[in-house]
C-alpha cells in the first residue's frame, strides 16, 4: 500500500500496477439531472442488488434515502423555497423581511413568483484516491483495480465491518441479512469488457458521465465555466480537487448548492490520514510505557 | 388527434424529439416531460445546453419545472385561457409572422356571413342545438371562391363532405373527427381570400375579435398567473419566433385528458401557426404519446371509429357502397383526394383475391358503425347488460380508466371476460378482491362473469414494431422465448382466427364470408409463432407482381395493389424492413433518416415545405431545412421533402385540378383540401371552429369569460355510478388533478410488480400546498382521505411548496395532486386515484376530463360499508343527484 493522504497523481501505479489503463471515474453533473432514477434501477438490475425495502419516507421523492449496502446509486431530492411568505390569516410562518407587507408578498409569490427549486443529484461511491475503506480492510477484500477504482470482493469479505466507519461519506455498509459489506464497483465487470457502467449508460440526460478521470476533470471545468458565464454562480465542483482530504474522488460532482444541502460532507478527510502519526504516537507511548516498565523493574531490583 | 389533424392535415406530432434540440425556446404545457418522457427529454436538455429558454406551464412544480428556466403554475383545466391570451398578445401586437401567415394559413379565407362567434352568442357558436348538445357547422364554412355570391344558394342539407345536415350529426356520433389523423376534413371548395387580412369576415379578423377578451388580466383571474409572468412567457415565445428563430411546443395527456382536450391543442396549433413555427426546424408541436406504441395504436387503430391509416369506419346509414364511402370523405384536392386507392388497397389486403371490382372489393364485409361505441359508452352498455363479452388486452381499466368503480361494475356484469396480461391485474381479480367487494356493493358469489386470464409475452419475448411518439416505426427482435403458456398478441389473435375459421369452415351463411375469405395464411416458425415481418410486409403493401411497394403514391384504385395501411406504405420498400435500420446518429446527421422509418414516407418534420419562404428559398440560413433548388428542379434538404418533389414554388394549379394536382406551389399542408394550416376550422371539430375557454365539468369557479360554464358540446355519461360534483360546491372546494410518476408505468402492472420500481415510489400519495395542509390539518407523511361524489380514497400526504396556492381574483384555489398508479394487487397496494375521476368526455375523441373537484380530510378513509355511507353523506351535502341532467351553471 502506498501513501495514505495528500496529492497522488497515479493511484493505480501507487497500488502496484506497473502497466495499467488510465484511471476512470464518474463526473455527475447535477445541473442536468432530472431525477428519473434510471441510474438506481440500472445499477440494481445489472449488479443484482436486492430491493432496499418499501418505505414512503415523506422526504420529497426520495424513498431511497441514502447510499448503503443495497443502494449503490442514490438520487437525492432537495426541495428549497425561498422568499415565499404565506398569507397571515392562516397563521403560516412568514419568511419575508421584517416590516414587509406579508399579505402583498404572499399574493405575489403564491401566484407563482416565488422561488422554488428542486435539486436532484445522483450520489455514488467516490472511489477516493485515498480510500480509507480499503486501507482498513484486514482481509484484502477491498482492493484497488487496474482502473483505479475501489472494489469489494464478496467472496473474501468476512463482514468485520471496519470499512463502514472508515468511509468519510458513509457509503459502504453491511447487508443485514448477509453480513458482508457491499458498495458500488463502478461496474468492474463491465469495465473489463470495455463497457461503461450501467448507471452512466442508462442516464438519459448525460448527467452521469463516465470516462477517463483526467478528461472528465477538464469537461467539468469547462461546464463550470459555462454555467458561471450564464450567471449560475451557485455552481461548484465537489470532489474534483486532487489536493482535498481524500486526494480527489474518482467520482466527483457539479453541485448547485453547498454540499451539505445534498447530504454530502463539506470537507471530507480520509479517516486514515493520521494513521501514520497515530501509529507513531502509539509506538512512542508503547516505548514510553516499556521504558517505565523497565525502569520500574530495574527499580524493584534495586 | 383531431386537434392537430384538422389544423394541419395529420394527427401526429409535426416534428421529432431530436429536432427539439434546434429550438430557441421550448414551451412545455400539458406535459410533465422530464418525468413521463425522460428519454425524449434529453433533447430538451440539449436545447437548453445550446441556450434555448425552457418554459414549463403546469399546475405543479415537477421534475420538468426543476430544470426549466421558467415555471408558471397554472390552475388545472384553464389552458385555453392562457394560450388564448398568448394568441391575443400575438394578434394585437402584430407579432405574427405575417408573410408565413398570409401564404400558408387560412387567415385570409372569408367565412360564411351567417357565422356567429362566442362574442355574439354568450359563449356559443352559431349552429348549436340545445336538444342534442351538438353543433351543425354549416355556418362555419368558407365563402366559396368560385361562387362568391351564392352562399345562400348552397343547400345545407346536402349530404356531401360532412357539411351540415344529418350526415354531419351522425359523423359526430361516431367521433368522426378522429379520422383526421392523416388528412384534414374535406372542404368542398377553396375559399374566397383577402390577402390584406382586412375583411371583417376573414379568419384573421374573426380570430382577433374572438380572442380579444383573453387578456393578461383574464389570465390572472382564470389561471392564477400574474401579468408579469404571462408577459415573460409571451416575450420569450415571440422573441424566439420568426425568420431567424423558432420555438417548439410539447404537450401530452395533460392536454388531451380534458372535456375541451382537442380545443386546447387547437389553440396551441393556432399559436404556433401565427408564429410561423410549423414545418420548420426547432419548431412544431411535439405531441408526446403515452405507451411505447400509442401512436401506432391510432395509425393501425385499436379504436372503434377508424380503420388503418385513418380511413373512417363506414357508417351503417351513410356508406352503402364504396362510391358513397369515398365520395363522403375524400377531399377534392390534396393527397386525401386519392382515398379510393387507399381504401381499395386496404380491402385487397384483407380479402385478397376475393375482393374484386365486381363485388365492390368486399366493401360490404367491413363492419358498420351505428353510433358511439367508444370505451366509456361500452362500459355503460355492460352495466346495462347490453354488452356481454370483453377483451382486456394490454390495459387495466379497473385502475387505469376514469371512474374505476364504473369499470368494475361493468366487468362484473359480463358473460365472459378475457384478460391478457403479464401480471394478474385488478381487472382480472376485481370479482374477489376489488374495492366493491370490501364495501359489499358486489358479492363474489353473485358475479356471473367468467374470467379467462391468459398470460402474455413481454416486449423482449416477441418481435414486432413500435410506432413511437414521432410517428417512427422501430423494429425489435425477440430476445428470449416467452415462458410457459405466454404468447404474443399476434400469436393469440392468429390462433383465435384460425379456430373461428375452423368452426365456420364449410358454412354457406353469407354472414361468415368476411371471416372465411380473409387472407389468413401467415408463415409460422418451428415454434408455431407467426412471422411478424410477414405482417409488416402485408401492411407495407404489394404491387401487381407481388413485390413490395415503395410509397403510397404507387397505390391504385383498380385492385392491382394491396396495402394494409397506406400511411405505412414504404416501411418495407425494396423488400427491406426499413423499421429495423439502426444507424446511430453519430454516423449520420441529426435528422437521422436511416434510423427506423417514420410515416409518411420517412419524413421527420412534417409540412417542411413551410421551412422555405413562398419563393422556395430558406427563410434564413440559420433555419434552413428544405428548399427549392431551381437547377435540379426539385425540393432538396436533409429531410424527405413533405411536398411533391418537382412542383415549383410558383406553380398555380388548373381550375379543375383534383387530388395532388390541385396542390399549389405555396400549399405546404398537402393533406388539407385547401393546402393551408387552419387557424379557423370550418369543419372537423365538434365543439367549435375556434377554441373557447370553458370550465371543467367540475370546477370551483364560474367561467370568467362567458356565461356558458362548461363545454356545451361535451359528452356527459349519465349513469348512477357516475355522479358529477356541482360546480362552485363548498362541499368539494378543491381541484384535483391526476398524473404519472417516472417510477411507475400507467396502471402499474409493469411497475408495481417489480421490486426495483416499487421501492422508489412504494405508496400512493397526494401532494398539497402548505396552505392547504394548514387549512385542513394535513401532516407530511400522514394520511389523507380524498372524496368526490364517486368515492373516497386514502393516500399518504406530501406537503410541498411545489404545489402552489393560486389566487384567482378574490378567490384562492388549492389543487390536490394525485398520482394514479396503484390498485389492490402488486408488491405494494393502495387506493386508485382514478376511482375519484368522473367521466365527462371531449366530443371529438370521447376522452374523459382528468380534472375535477374534491374534498380532502386528514386521516384514513372508512372501511367496508362505512365508506359507502361516507360518500353518500358527501353527495347528500353537495346535493348531488344520482341521475344528474346535463346543465350549465
Amino acid at each position: 500500500m502506498g501513501r495514505l493522504s495528500g496529492r497522488l497523481d497515479d493511484v493505480t501505479a501507487d497500488a502496484g500496477y506497473e502497466d495499467h489503463p488510465p484511471r476512470v471515474g464518474f463526473f455527475t453533473d447535477t445541473s442536468v439531472c432530472i431525477g428519473c432514477k434510471a441510474c438506481e434501477v440500472a445499477c440494481k438490475t445489472w449488479n443484482s442488488v436486492p430491493d432496499d425495502g418499501y418505505l414512503l419516507t415523506g422526504m420529497s421523492y426520495d424513498n431511497t434515502q441514502a447510499l448503503g449496502a443495497s443502494t449503490w446509486r442514490h438520487v437525492a431530492f432537495v426541495e428549497k423555497s425561498s422568499e415565499v411568505s404565506l398569507p397571515v390569516d392562516l397563521g403560516m410562518p412568514s419568511m419575508s423581511l421584517p416590516g414587509a407587507d406579508p399579505s402583498a408578498a404572499g399574493q405575489a409569490t403564491e401566484s407563482g413568483d416565488g422561488v422554488v427549486t428542486w435539486l436532484m443529484s445522483s450520489d455514488v461511491c467516490k472511489h477516493c484516491t485515498h480510500a480509507a475503506c480499503l486501507d482498513v480492510c484486514p482481509t484484502g477484500s477491498l482492493f484497488r483495480t487496474e482502473f483505479g477504482t475501489v472494489v469489494v470482493q464478496p467472496d473474501i469479505c468476512n463482514g468485520c465491518g471496519y470499512c463502514v466507519p472508515a468511509c468519510p461519506y458513509g457509503v459502504i455498509d453491511l447487508r443485514e441479512d448477509d453480513g458482508r459489506a457491499f458498495k458500488c464497483t463502478l461496474c468492474y465487470d463491465r469495465l473489463k469488457e470495455g463497457q461503461q457502467p450501467a448507471c452512466a449508460q442508462a442516464c438519459p440526460t448525460e448527467s452521469i458521465q463516465f470516462g477517463e478521470l483526467d478528461e472528465l476533470r477538464e469537461r467539468a471545468d469547462a461546464r463550470l465555466a459555462e454555467l458561471h458565464e450564464k450567471g449560475v454562480d451557485v455552481a461548484r465542483l465537489y470532489g474534483r480537487d486532487p489536493e482535498d482530504g481524500v486526494g480527489g474522488g474518482g467520482a466527483f460532482f457539479l453541485l448547485l448548492d453547498e454540499p451539505e444541502v445534498y447530504g454530502l460532507p463539506p470537507d471530507p478527510v480520509v479517516t486514515t490520514r493520521d494513521l501514520g502519526s497515530i501509529w507513531k504516537h502509539v509506538a512512542m507511548a508503547a516505548a514510553a510505557l516499556t521504558g517505565v516498565g523497565v525502569a520500574a523493574a530495574v527499580g524493584r531490583r534495586r | 388527434m383531431p386537434g392537430l389533424g384538422t389544423s394541419f392535415g395529420r394527427g401526429g406530432a409535426t416534428t421529432n424529439l431530436q429536432d427539439l434540440s434546434n429550438a430557441d425556446c421550448i414551451l412545455i404545457q400539458g406535459s410533465n416531460m422530464a418525468e413521463a418522457h425522460p428519454v425524449g427529454f434529453q433533447w430538451v436538455m440539449e436545447a437548453k445546453r445550446k441556450g434555448a429558454t425552457i418554459i414549463h406551464v403546469d399546475p405543479r412544480f415537477t421534475r420538468t419545472s426543476a430544470v426549466a428556466d421558467i415555471h408558471v403554475p397554472i390552475r388545472a383545466g384553464s389552458d385555453i385561457a392562457f394560450l388564448g391570451a398568448l394568441v391575443n398578445h400575438v394578434l394585437s401586437n402584430d407579432l405574427d409572422f405575417r408573410e408565413y401567415v398570409v401564404a400558408y394559413t387560412n387567415a385570409a379565407a372569408i367565412i360564411d356571413d351567417r357565422f356567429q362567434d362566442t362574442e355574439d352568442l354568450e359563449g356559443l357558436f352559431s349552429g348549436y342545438d340545445p336538444e342534442t348538445g351538438q353543433y351543425d357547422p354549416a355556418t362555419w364554412q368558407y365563402d366559396d371562391a368560385s361562387a362568391a355570391a351564392s352562399a345562400g344558394q348552397r343547400d345545407p342539407e346536402q349530404p356531401t363532405g360532412g357539411v351540415g345536415s344529418d350526415q354531419h350529426q351522425k359523423g359526430h356520433e361516431a367521433a368522426r373527427s378522429e379520422s383526421h389523423g392523416s388528412g384534414g376534413p374535406a372542404v368542398e371548395f377553396k375559399p374566397r381570400r383577402d390577402e390584406t387580412l382586412q375583411d371583417p369576415r376573414c379568419v384573421f379578423q374573426i380570430l382577433k375579435r374572438h380572442f380579444a377578451r383573453y387578456t393578461p388580466q383574464m389570465v390572472q383571474e382564470v389561471c392564477g398567473i400574474g401579468p408579469e409572468q404571462f408577459a415573460k412567457v409571451a416575450d420569450e415565445l415571440t422573441r424566439n419566433s420568426g425568420r431567424e428563430r423558432t420555438s417548439a411546443l410539447c404537450y401530452a395527456v395533460g392536454w388531451t385528458h380534458h372535456s375541451v382536450g382537442a380545443q386546447i391543442i387547437r389553440t396551441a396549433a393556432i399559436l404556433q401557426t401565427l408564429l410561423g413555427n410549423i414545418g420548420r426546424p426547432g419548431g412544431g408541436i411535439m405531441a408526446l404519446r403515452g405507451h411505447a406504441s400509442i401512436q401506432g395504436s391510432t395509425d393501425i387503430p385499436t379504436l372503434f371509429n377508424i380503420l388503418p391509416g385513418y380511413l373512417p369506419m363506414p357508417h351503417a346509414e351513410h356508406h352503402g357502397d364504396l362510391d358513397e364511402y369515398v365520395a363522403a370523405d375524400a377531399g377534392k384536392t390534396g393527397f386525401w383526394g386519392n382515398m379510393r386507392s387507399y381504401a381499395v388497397s386496404f380491402l385487397k389486403s384483407y380479402w385478397g383475391d376475393a375482393a374484386s371490382a365486381e363485388n365492390d372489393y368486399c366493401f360490404d364485409y367491413l363492419p358498420r358503425l351505428t353510433g358511439d361505441h367508444s370505451t366509456y359508452t361500452t362500459v355503460k352498455a355492460m352495466i346495462e347488460g347490453r354488452c356481454k363479452g370483453y377483451f382486456v388486452v394490454g390495459e387495466n381499466p379497473a385502475v387505469g380508466s376514469a371512474n374505476g368503480k364504473m369499470q368494475r361494475l361493468g366487468l362484473a356484469n359480463l358473460d365472459w371476460l378475457v384478460v391478457r396480461d403479464l401480471q394478474m391485474i385488478e381487472s382480472a381479480t376485481f370479482w374477489k378482491d376489488g374495492p366493491e367487494i370490501e364495501t359489499g356493493e358486489l358479492v363474489t358469489e353473485e358475479i356471473g362473469t367468467e374470467v379467462f386470464f391468459l398470460p402474455a409475452a413481454a416486449h423482449t419475448e416477441k418481435s414486432g414494431s413500435f410506432t413511437q411518439t414521432q410517428r417512427m416505426l422501430q423494429w425489435r427482435d425477440k430476445a428470449v422465448d416467452p415462458p410457459g403458456d405466454a404468447r404474443s398478441e399476434l400469436d393469440f389473435y392468429f390462433e383465435l382466427g384460425n379456430r373461428i375459421r375452423q368452426k365456420l369452415a364449410g358454412s354457406t351463411d353469407e354472414m361468415d364470408r368476411p371471416l372465411l375469405d380473409l387472407t389468413w395464411d401467415y408463415p409460422v416458425d418451428e415454434r408455431g409463432e407467426v412471422d411478424s415481418q410477414a405482417v409488416l410486409q402485408e401492411i407495407n403493401g404489394t404491387g401487381p407482381d407481388g413485390s413490395p411497394l415503395s410509397t403510397y403514391t404507387e397505390l391504385k384504385d383498380d385492385g392491382s395493389t394491396a396495402c394494409g395501411c397506406w400511411i405505412y406504405c414504404g416501411v418495407y420498400a425494396e423488400g427491406v424492413n426499413q423499421a429495423r435500420r439502426r444507424k446511430p446518429h453519430w454516423e449520420q446527421d441529426l435528422v437521422a433518416s436511416e434510423w427506423g422509418w417514420a410515416w409518411p414516407a420517412n419524413r421527420r418534420i412534417l409540412y417542411n415545405r413551410a421551412s422555405a419562404a413562398p419563393d422556395g428559398s430558406p427563410w434564413s440560413e440559420r433555419k434552413k431545412y428544405v428548399w427549392w433548388d431551381a437547377e435540379q428542379g426539385s425540393w432538396v434538404g436533409s429531410d424527405v421533402p413533405d411536398f411533391i418533389a418537382d412542383r415549383p414554388p410558383d406553380h398555380v394549379p388548373a381550375e379543375d385540378a383534383a387530388g395532388p394536382d390541385a396542390i399549389g406551389g405555396q400549399d405546404p399542408f398537402i393533406m388539407q383540401t385547401d393546402g393551408k394550416a387552419w387557424l379557423f376550422a370550418p369543419l372537423g371539430v365538434a365543439d367549435g371552429p375556434v377554441p373557447t375557454h370553458y370550465e371543467p365539468p367540475e370546477s370551483p369557479v364560474a367561467n370568467a369569460l362567458y356565461p356558458q360554464q362548461n363545454n356545451p358540446a361535451r359528452r356527459s355519461l349519465t349513469q348512477s355510478a357516475n355522479p358529477i360534483n356541482p360546480s362552485l360546491s363548498e362541499v368539494f372546494p378543491f381541484v384535483y388533478t391526476s398524473y404519472r410518476l417516472t417510477e411507475h408505468h400507467t396502471a402499474g402492472a409493469m411497475s408495481r410488480t417489480l421490486p426495483y420500481l416499487t421501492e422508489l415510489q412504494p405508496e400512493p400519495f397526494c401532494e398539497v400546498s402548505p396552505r392547504l395542509a394548514r387549512a385542513r390539518g394535513l401532516e407530511n407523511g400522514g394520511w389523507a382521505t380524498i372524496a368526490t361524489a364517486r368515492t373516497a380514497i386514502e393516500a399518504r400526504v406530501l406537503v410541498t411548496e411545489r404545489l402552489r396556492s393560486l389566487r384567482l381574483g378574490e378567490q384562492w384555489v388549492e389543487q390536490v395532486g394525485l398520482p394514479y398508479h396503484w390498485g389492490g394487487n402488486g408488491i405494494t397496494q393502495g387506493d386508485s386515484a382514478n376511482d375519484l375521476v368522473n367521466i365527462t368526455m371531449d366530443p371529438n375523441v370521447y376522452i374523459q376530463d382528468k380534472v375535477g373537484t374534491c374534498d380532502i380530510q386528514p386521516g384514513r378513509r372508512p372501511r367496508g360499508a362505512a365508506l359507502t355511507a361516507y360518500v353518500e353523506e358527501y353527495r347528500r351535502r353537495a346535493g348531488v343527484g344520482a341521475d344528474q341532467e346535463k346543465g350549465d351553471g
